[in-house]
């Protein structure tokens, strides 16, 4: 098979897979129950496509290979094909979301097995993989814009998968809208460069993103970097996320951490040489990315619910991403895009075999007889759960110390590489990379406390539900723990992708090789000032002082929570009171945009402009109406010749009309 | 003539369709003759598919025309002229598939009176078809005319509670606009006589094309006609009727208004008013561009608040016409283009939406949201269709919806008539309002638990059902996805109505010091027959 059949059909198997697991199941009920079937067909059309991206990764010589599948719209000057590009960027994607998509799949096999919607749920899945896959390897912004939607519609699905419960269809249109406010950006960044360019293909664009007038570029990728807000949760758009965790956990580990949400990276790699003609924008953006970092990291530090810490940590590293964005160092985005995945899809499905578990201790408790409410997801009611599911533990305090730096995992490499290169570029003259650096540092910190703060509290110190002395929950099956342990192992390793400067001078960075404009990649990066020979002095110390904030922050963390429990929480909020009440409060965004925007803008609609509607506009007709009401006695007899009236006043009155114009 | 009479035969044969069903006794008689009619009617024109050819514009006459010239007085030059080109060839296999799809919509769901129902729908499919073929404008003009007496007696006689006052609301409303329009058709086809038919009174759309007025003429004949189609379309502040009109017709009737009858209006803009009257379109082009994106965001924030689901997506209507309007009066291919089909995807995916409202009044007696909540759960394959139409609706990439909208925003965008970036973000906006208040319909609806025992025992769809809406969700993802062959359809005519109107313009002379005066007969086409 040439490659272009091969990249048609890895992304058609996907959505082949999802129309036929959806649409048997929606019209045969028989169906359904065949969950073997449903789960293998699901996961075989995602790691088809994955092994399908090994091939091309294995074949790959450099030169971005575009297929053509057909024209989608075209219409006057403008034209966009379903036209799809592999080259470094995208096969790197492509291999992230399909394998980690894959072992998200197998995952849910176990995960799901008792949800009656089990063939929807993979039809959803494999749906998603279909947009995703789209979204990046699309060759122009219409068809990257069609699986931007496309993977917001899966998450709006996946969201409300339990849409019996009011609030998880809440929050999924919470997530659908926030993410159209970023898209009506998306949107606007089109236009504006099929009018001044004709064209949205990816070659036209950075070919011709020089000759744009400064003020269009800058217009441009600020609207693009809003529409990334919007998708990859940074201020102002990320309220949605921590919303999402309404849905299952396996889509907490797929969609809103490990790809979906990273995808705005991808967008502003992609148009990486176009960001670096708009530094106005790029400072803006490195400040968003560290300013939401640190306000998400602060939050995830109060939250008890385990899926909650995970989001707002989720929103936190996206933080960082920006942050290595913003200081033009867009592979080094993608190279914390990559561990991300691995490590905080394991913690995702870690907290998922948790929720399992505690599952378990509710159905236990009920069967005794127990009248407890216990929420499956709350920390407070978990602890000491490393003995009863080892494999589960050990995998997320593997996770918890590649995201937190610990010395040689990959959250090591790849968080230092981009606090170096906020570093650097400070270095460089670049005065506000001093101050993404200095968040970055203390963000750092933070997230090792909280991550370790989790882990603590799940799984050691004493078992904190009701009656745990008779009752405990197991490990989870082999389905789940498999998954685990595969996104733990390359939790460790991935790292050793982007090996920093200070190691064989750069030369053992694959990433930045595979990757970079320099060595022929298609992601451009921003020019940084000489370094002096002395210089490595401070690389070294950069390096070693990122693992001794991770050091410090997981070591502390592991004390208090060790010693005091979940005591600890309440000196906290006793030491910080007004901090801690406002992270406690999500710094009151929700509350803020439903006083601005959605009570205004919706006191407006059924006050003002539902009455005006009636009233006024309607109220001038309806005059009007009354003075022909007399006429209108005679409609209420309607099958009495009327229409005779009628055909004869319209007669009457043309013949009337035709003579005063023609003799008059 | 490569295929007989055949627009005559789409336009008349639901008319004798509609003689037959009325001379029938029982129901199933009258069913059965209703949705053999329609469904021949419909198989018939998909011959245009096989008979149209794409690359041919407007300027070089309609296809598969037919000419009667006899049907009038000598001293008038009123023909009987029909025919097909790329403006109206996608609405007339519109309206003739959705005729056999409201037949089987309507085959439990209307009860009383069915003789007078089928045959007042098989009437109203004639003056519909004869409004989107007609190259006269005085046929035009009478076919416009017979869409109003059978839909006021579908909304008058099978209506909802207020029956009556949606019904008159409706005729009076869309009177007054046409009676408008008659004026200007009569006085157009005097000065078009005289200007280029050697003074005989003439209502032939290829003269009257070739006639410029003066300023000053053009601005109010537009208005006169422009005013008719707005409160078809209809356009912000002109909407109201629509609404009741909306809630109170039965199921059917709710269908055809959206699907195909509210196209009348956008249809007359791009047929009559640019083409006729160009230097007024442009130069009002930006007031009704404004009213548009008003209508836009207006159309969508009362939507938000109404308990009423069948309401709801009435505005709705408002809300989505608008930026058909907008495409309309960009004077850009692509926006054009986007016009043209967005009237198509609009007919399909709201056509769908009320189907299914209907389809759920059927078997609860309500509209209203609150009646419901959590019925994804007994009816799942009712929530898909429904699901699957709200998010073409919503311009979801993929289905239909967006490609119409994008191209509409893409190409005014790039307008220099009405190109103004915030209004063009402010239309835009439309795109988040759509998924507020269609996804909260779906939230009060679908989602949720059930509250209500009734809709417990909720019956999920049959085939008949399924069937009649399989094919629109087949098309809202074929034209989400392929587009491009529609597109091609109507493309070369629509590029012609835009060289129409440059060419009418740039023939006004002292156009750049203000006043233009007409300049009488032009040709408007290079290579015109």
């Amino acid at each position: 098979m040439n490659i272009d059949s091969l990249v048609l059909l890895a992304i058609a198997l996907p959505l082949m897979g999802a129309a036929f697991n959806g649409l048997v199941g929606l019209f045969a009920p028989g169906y359904r129950s065949n969950k073997t079937l449903i789960g293998t067909l699901g996961t075989l059309c995602v790691a088809i496509p994955f092994a399908i991206g090994v091939l091309l990764f294995i074949q790959f010589d450099h030169d971005a290979h575009i297929t053509r599948a057909f024209t989608w719209m075209s219409a006057g000057d403008f034209t966009a094909d379903f036209g799809y590009r592999v080259d470094q960027l995208s096969l790197l994607m492509m291999l992230i979301v399909t394998g980690v998509g894959a072992l998200i799949h197998i995952y849910s096999i176990g995960y799901m097995r008792d949800d009656p919607g089990f063939w929807k749920f993979f039809a959803y899945l494999n749906l998603f993989i279909f947009a995703m896959l789209n979204l990046v390897l699309g060759d122009n912004l219409l068809v990257l814009f069609l699986g931007w939607e496309g993977v917001g519609l899966c998450s709006y699905l996946l969201i409300g998968f339990w849409f019996t419960d009011l609030k998880n269809s809440e929050a999924a249109n919470k997530a659908f809208i926030v993410n159209r406010i970023g898209d009506f950006a998306f949107l606007l960044a089109m236009f504006i460069l099929f009018k001044d360019l004709g064209s949205l293909d990816f070659d036209v664009i950075l070919a011709g993103g020089a000759s744009l007038a400064p003020a269009t570029i800058n217009w441009v990728v600020f609207l693009l970097f809003i529409g990334a807000t919007g998708k990859s949760a940074q201020i102002p758009l990320f309220v949605w996320l921590p919303d999402a965790m309404a849905g299952p956990t396996p889509v907490s580990a797929l969609i809103h951490a490990a790809t979906m949400v990273t995808s705005g990276l991808y967008l502003l790699a992609r148009m990486s040489s176009l960001v670096l003609l708009a530094p106005g924008v790029m400072t803006f953006i490195a400040i968003i990315g560290a300013l939401t970092a640190i306000m998400a990291a602060t939050i995830a530090i109060t939250q008890n619910d385990i899926k909650r810490v995970l989001a707002y940590s989720t929103v936190s590293q996206l933080g960082f991403m920006f942050m290595a964005a913003g200081v033009g160092a867009f592979f080094v985005a993608i190279f914390h895009v990559m561990t991300h995945a691995f490590f905080k899809g394991c913690l995702f499905l870690g907290s998922g075999s948790v929720i399992h578990g505690m599952h378990e201790v509710e159905h236990q408790l009920e069967e005794e007889g127990h009248e407890v409410h216990l929420d499956p997801q709350d920390m407070r009611t978990m602890g000491g759960l490393r003995k009863y599911m080892p494999a589960t533990s050990i995998t997320y305090l593997i996770s918890t110390l590649a995201i937190a730096g610990f010395p040689l995992m990959s959250g090591f490499f790849s968080k230092d590489e981009i606090l170096f290169k906020a570093f650097e570029y400070g270095y460089s003259g670049n005065g506000y990379a001093w101050f993404v650096w200095v968040v970055g540092i203390i963000t750092a910190l933070l997230t090792a406390f909280y991550m370790m703060r989790s882990y603590v509290l799940t799984f050691r110190g004493k078992e904190r539900w009701p009656n745990a002395d008779r009752i405990h929950p197991h490990e989870s099956p082999a389905s789940m723990t498999g998954p685990l342990w595969a996104l733990a192992v390359l939790a460790i390793v991935g790292g050793f992708l982007g090996l920093p400067g200070v190691i064989a001078h750069g030369d053992l960075n694959w990433i930045h090789h595979w990757l970079g404009a320099p060595y022929g990649g298609p992601v451009a990066e921003a020019v940084v000032a000489e370094h002096e020979a002395s210089f490595i002095v401070v690389e070294w110390i950069l390096l070693i002082l990122g693992g001794v904030i991770a050091l410090v922050g997981l070591g502390y963390a592991w004390r208090v929570y060790n010693r005091d429990g979940i005591e600890f929480d309440q000196k906290l909020a006793i030491d910080f009171r007004g901090l801690y009440t406002t992270w406690a409060n999500k710094y009151y965004w929700d509350e803020g945009y439903d006083k601005a925007v959605v009570k205004p803008v919706l006191g407006l609609a059924r006050r003002v402009m539902d009455p005006f509607d009636r009233y006024i506009v309607d109220g001038l007709v309806n005059g009007l109406g009354s003075m022909v009401r007399a006429f209108s006695s005679l409609f209420k007899y309607l099958q009495t010749g009327v229409v005779q009236n009628y055909a004869v006043a319209i007669l009457f009155g043309v013949v009337l009309l035709l003579g005063l114009i023609i003799f008059g | 003539m490569p295929i007989g009479n055949i627009i005559s035969v789409l336009i008349f044969l639901p008319l004798v369709g509609a003689l037959i069903t009325m001379l029938l006794r029982s129901e199933s008689q009258i069913k059965w003759a209703a949705l053999i009619t329609t469904s021949v009617t419909f198989v018939l024109s998909l011959g245009l598919l096989w008979g149209f050819d794409p690359s041919l514009g407007t300027g070089t006459g309609p296809q598969m025309a037919e000419v009667y010239s006899s049907w009038f007085p000598d001293a008038f030059d009123i023909k009987y002229y029909v025919g097909v080109d790329g403006l109206n060839v996608l609405l007339i296999l519109l309206t003739t598939l959705l005729g056999p799809i409201l037949v089987l919509s309507s085959w439990t769901y209307i009860k009383k009176a069915p003789r007078g129902y089928y045959t007042l729908m098989l009437i109203l499919q004639t003056g519909i078809t004869g409004v989107f073929c007609s190259y006269d404008v005085f046929l035009f003009y009478i076919f416009f005319e017979l869409t109003l007496i059978p839909m006021y007696f579908i909304i008058g006689i099978w209506g909802g509670e207020d029956r009556i006052y949606a019904a008159v609301k409706f005729v009076l409303y869309t009177l007054v606009g046409s009676l408008l329009m008659l004026v200007g058709i009569l006085y157009l086809g005097n000065a078009a006589g005289d200007a280029v038919n050697g003074g005989v009174f003439t209502t032939d759309w290829y003269k009257i094309v070739q006639y410029n007025p003066d300023a000053s003429t053009q601005t109010w004949l537009f208005f006169l006609f422009a005013f008719s189609f707005a409160i078809k379309v209809p356009l912000f502040p002109l909407h109201t009727w629509l609404p009741d009109a909306h809630v109170q017709a039965p199921s059917g009737g709710s269908v055809v208004l959206a699907g195909v009858l509210l196209k009348m209006g956008t249809y007359g803009l791009v047929r009559f008013c640019l083409p006729f009257f160009p230097y007024a379109s442009q130069k009002y082009a930006m007031l009704i561009a404004i009213l548009a994106v008003i209508g836009v965001i207006y159309g969508a924030l009362v939507s938000r608040v109404q308990p009423d689901a069948k309401k709801l997506v009435a505005y709705s209507s408002v809300s989505h016409l608008g930026f058909v309007v907008l495409g309309i009066f960009a004077f850009t291919t692509e926006a054009m283009q986007g016009a043209m089909i967005q009237m198509i995807n609009h007919g399909i995916s709201t056509g769908a939406l009320f189907l299914i409202l209907g389809m759920m009044y059927e078997r609860r007696h309500t509209r209203m949201m609150d009646d419901f909540g959590g019925i994804a759960k007994s009816v799942p394959i009712l929530t898909f269709f429904m699901v699957f139409s709200v998010l073409a609706s919503a311009g979801l990439p993929g289905l239909n919806g967006f490609v119409g909208e994008f191209l509409i925003l893409v190409g005014s965008f790039k307008s220099d008539v009405i190109g103004n970036p915030f209004l063009i973000a402010a239309a835009t906006t439309g795109v988040i309002l759509a998924a507020v208040y269609l996804l909260w319909m779906l939230h009060k609806t679908f989602f949720g638990p059930i509250t209500n025992e009734a809709n417990r025992t909720m019956v999920d769809l049959n085939w008949r059902e399924i069937g009649l809406l399989a094919p629109l969700a087949v098309l809202m993802l074929v034209l989400g996805l392929a587009p491009s062959k529609f597109l091609q359809m109507s493309e070369a005519s629509t590029e012609s109505i835009i060289q129409i109107v440059d060419s009418k313009i740039s023939a006004m002379t002292e156009f750049e010091s203000g006043e233009p005066v007409a300049v009488g007969a032009l040709s408007i086409d290079s290579d015109q027959q």
